[in-house]
């Protein structure tokens, strides 16, 4: 019966063959060679390929164990299988051959009903395919349609496997009921023996199955004792965590209570300047989408584009990078920073100038000049001072060190202080702005803002944290010398390639390319340190959460320096000038590269002044929501600026390429909203990490502190 | 080696390497400009109304948006007839004792370049407009409205200038919107923004990246491969809008107009070459045609685009005939 069912199974298969193919020959000649209608044929054959060919296996294997099952009958050995009996088996043999049994077995019975089942699938299955053929004439190269197809091809895929696993069942009853025969003749062999040998075999099998272990061999009977007191606060309960559990910052030998409030507050106010400056630049993405928002000149777009870019830029970063150099500076020196008081002066007259300069822009009294030079010199004369201050205190730190060395971080930081306080000089004074001559010092100006000031200080706070962080040192010191040579010698001459094919002479141009190419050097340089340095000790990335945010900070120091170098060149520039590619560009490198790296730093010393970790799900949220939104961000913008570009050299009217721009900007926006809700986590989680708690009390502590009190009174 | 962990040398090498850099790609050329560099003979000082238009142009940071340069390129050819060059900035001194020089050449262009507006876009009554509300102009705009540099009178005196906002771009507010000093200020700054012809006899910089097969390129240019919608939406929509209606009070409708669809090619062709202000319900039109050196293919394409466009059934013309119309109203507006 098993035998003829399987029989008439195959044969209705092959018979149906010859129609599927015919099927599959409709769909081949009405296509007219497009992907999507390959696509649909693929997965329209796929099914019968698949069926068909595992029925094939199927049929093979069945004839290749009838033959194996002829063979092995003629030789059965009884004695072999006797030999190699399980404890149970054992067991069983040992009750058997007291009680003797004439057990009965019943034999399979014809699955009917699958059969049924595969060929209702079957013709399910054809009749899908008629439908889908049909079609294929009229409207087979819309996509939606063939994503229909495709998406209806999953249940008819799955009826398929369904089918198999039946025609296997069917097939793995047949070659049972031969089994069942040869198990029956073993059945009677074992009531019939008589053989000791085997007896004496079967006792031997049993005692060396009956061995086992106590599970005390090693450790011994004794419990464990911490002789030294080397472990603190084990766990014994063991709880299911829903997030990768990070490890907890290391304990490190603590700070003055000076030096760290001043740090925390420099960390706590660039905190407050991210989350408002992200705030307003949120505001500014929105009135993209929507132009009419307000109609407040204090709030108009032109006058708090700059607000936002100054806020994040002085606020933001610059408050942020010196606060973490508070840390780095004396620590890599060995030495207690020169003088707190300059510090705090310094912190001051920073915000000052991001409040005061933020006023100013609102109210109308702007440079009007350039990017990140609108602040007035009024203004910017306070940052001026409190950079010498800083650069003061770093110097005379560095000037007390007790090693002999100049560690790494501190050649990048204090070189970006020096150089800055260069810059601004030079972008301020009024001897040579006239004319032209203004957007000559504007390109150097914006330019060695982002690669002297913040691009070497966050460097140079890299050289620390990486190190340290994996706790292992620098892969090779003297490429980051190379790296910081090159640095100044090529970054300094690219300021004008934001100005290509501008009214600037060409040979400034020219040299702002070739230097943008040498920037090549230094970015790679650096890279394959800090990567270097990684290497062999990725595994430690996922148990930090401070490490994930050096990774990325590093990643995006190659991509976006490449992509920079990328940018300048002549054609490029025909392109991506003055499209919106230019803003992704800029928030990539803000973001990706100096943001990152500064919450990284901020997560690893903030636990270590005041003896507290962040939640660690929050960073993770934190990390997670603040690199998917910068993709959300960047994406989108630099495709639309690109197709604006092609258009604007294709001469097409300029309110078409508002109008392309019109879903990028969209995106940007809903990326910015997530950029801006990670902010908000972070500064919960910085305040988590500073602000004093009602603190939960230790029963042992508190015991202590009563038994105390009771001898004190008792006194 | 010794320098390297002394910091009385390693940061003073490092300080002076950088400062000797930046003389070389900074401080030196930039004097180098101002030494070399002169203003146009021909180019004026701004006066005091636009120096004022200057700085609200500052204030409100316009310069996010609006470039302020034609690149010689054959892309920036639409703002402005000849490559942007130094001298064209040379008279541009600081700004005020607290405020730097302003140059304005931007590098971001969200919204079009202004190196040229003052020749491309001369109507006031579409400037100030455009300010109140750029969308009650162009529609799909996403510039701020300058609300803030006008005031809504009930009763405006004689002296102010009245702008015509259409009724739902007023917010329900009654009354009449009057330029305030600034908004007229601004406006003459923005119409001091035109390039200088250069001297007789000077060649300009060449544009590069010139298209191979381009609308816009000398000697290709012929009316077939013009697109008049092109010309149209960038030289004309901006006040007589996509759909042909133009603005009540302001921009005259193109369609069903009789000089769009009737027989008078002469006055047509003069309107789109040197503007026309026979009309007291309507602003001035501006000599577009004559400020973006239209040829007669250009002039051919958009009287055939307005023509066969929003119901408009006028005769198509050719280049030929509008050629000698333009030669004639050359010769008539000359003699004016």
């Amino acid at each position: 019966m098993n035998k003829k069912s399987n029989i008439i199974l195959l044969v209705i298969i092959f018979l149906s063959k010859p129609g599927f193919s015919q099927i599959g020959q409709n769909f081949i000649t009405s296509n007219n060679q497009s992907f999507s209608n390959c696509l649909v044929i693929f997965f329209s054959i796929l099914p019968l390929v698949i069926f068909i060919g595992s029925l094939y296996f199927n049929f093979l294997k069945l004839i290749g164990q009838k033959n194996q099952a002829q063979v092995s009958t003629a030789r059965l050995d009884f004695k072999e299988y006797l030999k190699n009996l399980s404890k149970v088996q054992i067991e069983k043999y040992y009750k058997i051959k007291k009680i003797k049994c004439d057990g009965k077995c019943n034999g399979s019975c014809v699955k009917l009903k699958s059969v049924a089942v595969v060929l209702f699938l079957f013709f399910l299955n054809s009749y899908g395919f008629a439908q889908t053929g049909t079609s294929t004439k009229v409207v087979m190269s819309q996509p939606g349609i063939v994503i229909t197809i495709v998406l209806l091809m999953i249940p008819v895929l799955l009826g398929v496997v369904y089918a198999l696993i039946l025609v296997n069942n069917s097939i793995k009853h047949y070659l049972n009921s031969k089994k069942i025969v040869d198990a029956e003749k073993l059945a009677t062999f074992i009531t019939t023996n008589e053989d000791s040998d085997l007896e004496i075999e079967i006792a031997k099998r049993k005692k060396s199955l009956d061995f086992e272990l106590t599970n005390v061999e090693l450790s011994g009977s004794e419990a464990p004792v911490d002789a030294k007191g080397l472990l603190h606060n084990v766990s014994d309960k063991h709880e299911v965590h829903f997030t990768a559990l990070k490890k907890k910052a290391a304990q490190r030998p603590s700070i003055d209570a000076d030096v760290s409030m001043l740090i925390l507050w420099y960390l706590g106010c660039a905190a407050f300047w991210l989350v408002v400056g992200t705030g307003i630049g949120e505001y500014v993405g929105m009135k993209f989408v929507a132009p009419d928002l307000d109609h407040i000149s204090w709030l108009s777009f032109g006058r708090i584009r700059p607000v936002h870019t100054n806020i994040v830029f002085w606020g933001w970063a610059s408050l942020g990078m010196i606060g973490l150099g508070y840390y780095v500076v004396p620590m890599v020196s060995n030495a207690k920073i020169y003088n707190i008081k300059w510090g705090w002066i310094a912190l001051v007259l920073t915000n000052l100038m991001v409040i005061l300069g933020s006023i100013c822009l609102m109210s109308g009294m702007s440079n009007g000049g350039g990017e990140f030079r609108e602040y007035i010199w009024p203004v910017m004369a306070l940052f001026a001072v409190a950079l010498i201050l800083t650069l003061a205190n770093f110097l005379l730190t560095v000037a007390n060190r007790t090693t002999k060395e100049i560690y790494i971080s501190n050649w990048y930081i204090i070189s970006a202080i020096i150089f800055t306080i260069i810059v601004a000089l030079v972008a301020y004074l009024p001897f040579w702005q006239d004319g032209v001559s203004e957007t000559i010092v504007q390109g150097y100006f914006m330019h060695s803002g982002v690669g002297m000031w913040f691009t070497l200080y966050t460097l140079g706070l890299l050289y620390y944290f990486i190190p340290q962080q994996i706790n292992k040192p620098i892969y090779a010191y003297s490429l980051g010398i190379l790296a910081f040579w090159t640095q100044i010698l090529f970054y300094t001459l690219i300021g004008t390639h934001h100005f290509i094919f501008a009214p600037l002479p060409w040979w400034l141009q020219t040299v702002a390319i070739v230097g943008s190419v040498g920037m090549i050097i230094p970015v790679v340089a650096a890279t394959i340190n800090f990567t270097m340095t990684f290497k062999g000790q990725w595994n430690k990335i996922s148990h930090s959460y401070t490490l994930p945010f050096f990774l990325v900070a590093v990643m995006y120091y190659l991509i976006v320096s490449l992509q920079g170098t990328a940018e300048a060149f002549k054609f490029t520039n025909l392109i991506w000038h003055f499209t919106d590619f230019t803003i992704a560009h800029a928030h990539l490198g803000f973001y990706g590269i100096i943001t990152f790296a500064i919450w990284g730093g901020v997560y690893t010393i903030v636990p270590r002044l005041t003896g507290k970790e962040p939640p660690q799900h929050l960073v993770g949220a934190h990390f997670w929501l603040a690199f998917i939104g910068l993709l959300f961000y960047t994406i989108p913008l630099s495709i639309g600026a690109t197709l604006r570009g092609l258009m604007w050299a294709e001469g097409k009217p300029f309110i078409d390429s508002v109008v392309l721009m019109f879903d990028f900007w969209l995106w940007r926006a809903i990326g910015g909203s997530i950029m801006f809700i990670s902010h908000i986590l972070f500064f919960y989680n910085f305040f988590k990490m500073t602000v004093k708690e009602v603190e939960e009390i230790d029963i042992k502590e508190e015991a202590f502190k009563i038994l105390e009190n009771q001898v004190q009174t008792n006194q | 080696m010794n320098v390297f962990n002394d910091h009385k040398k390693l940061y003073p090498i490092a300080g002076a390497l950088f400062l000797t850099l930046t003389i070389l790609v900074v401080i030196v050329p930039a004097f180098q400009n101002q030494k070399n560099n002169a203003p146009f003979p021909s180019s004026k000082p701004l006066t005091k109304e636009q120096k004022a238009g200057k700085l609200v142009y500052i204030s409100e940071g316009c310069v996010g948006c609006h470039s302020q340069q034609v690149r010689n390129v054959e892309m920036d050819r639409v703002f402005g007839s000849r490559p942007g060059m130094p001298s064209d900035y040379a008279n541009i001194g600081r700004t005020s004792i607290w405020q730097n020089t302003a140059t304005l050449m931007g590098t971001e262009r969200t919204g079009p370049d202004l190196t040229d507006v003052g020749n491309r876009q001369t109507s006031r009554d579409w400037n100030l407009m455009h300010l109140y509300n750029p969308r009650s102009v162009v529609s799909q705009s996403i510039m701020p409205s300058y609300k803030w540099l006008f005031e809504i009178k009930e009763n405006p005196g004689y002296n102010d200038v009245v702008v015509n906002i259409p009724s739902q771009f007023m917010n329900g507010q009654s009354g009449k919107v009057v330029a305030s000093k600034e908004a007229l200020h601004l406006f003459a700054y923005l119409q001091s923004l035109k390039q200088i012809p250069l001297p007789e006899g000077t060649r300009p910089f060449e544009f590069l990246y010139k298209k191979s097969v381009s609308g816009k390129t000398e000697g290709t240019k012929n009316a077939v491969s013009l697109d008049g919608k092109v010309l149209f939406t960038a030289n004309c929509q901006s006040c007589h809008q996509e759909n042909g209606e133009g603005v009540k009070g302001a921009f005259p409708a193109l369609k069903g107009s009789p000089i769009v669809n009737g027989d008078n090619l002469e006055l047509y062709v003069d309107i789109i070459m040197n503007g026309y202000d026979a009309r007291a319900e309507f602003g001035v039109m501006a000599n577009v045609g004559t400020n973006m050196e239209f040829t007669e293919n250009e002039v051919t394409a958009i009287i055939n685009y307005e023509r066969s466009s929003w119901g408009n059934n006028g005769r198509k013309v050719t280049a030929e005939e509008i050629k000698k119309i333009m030669d004639f109203v050359k010769i008539k507006s000359t003699a004016k």
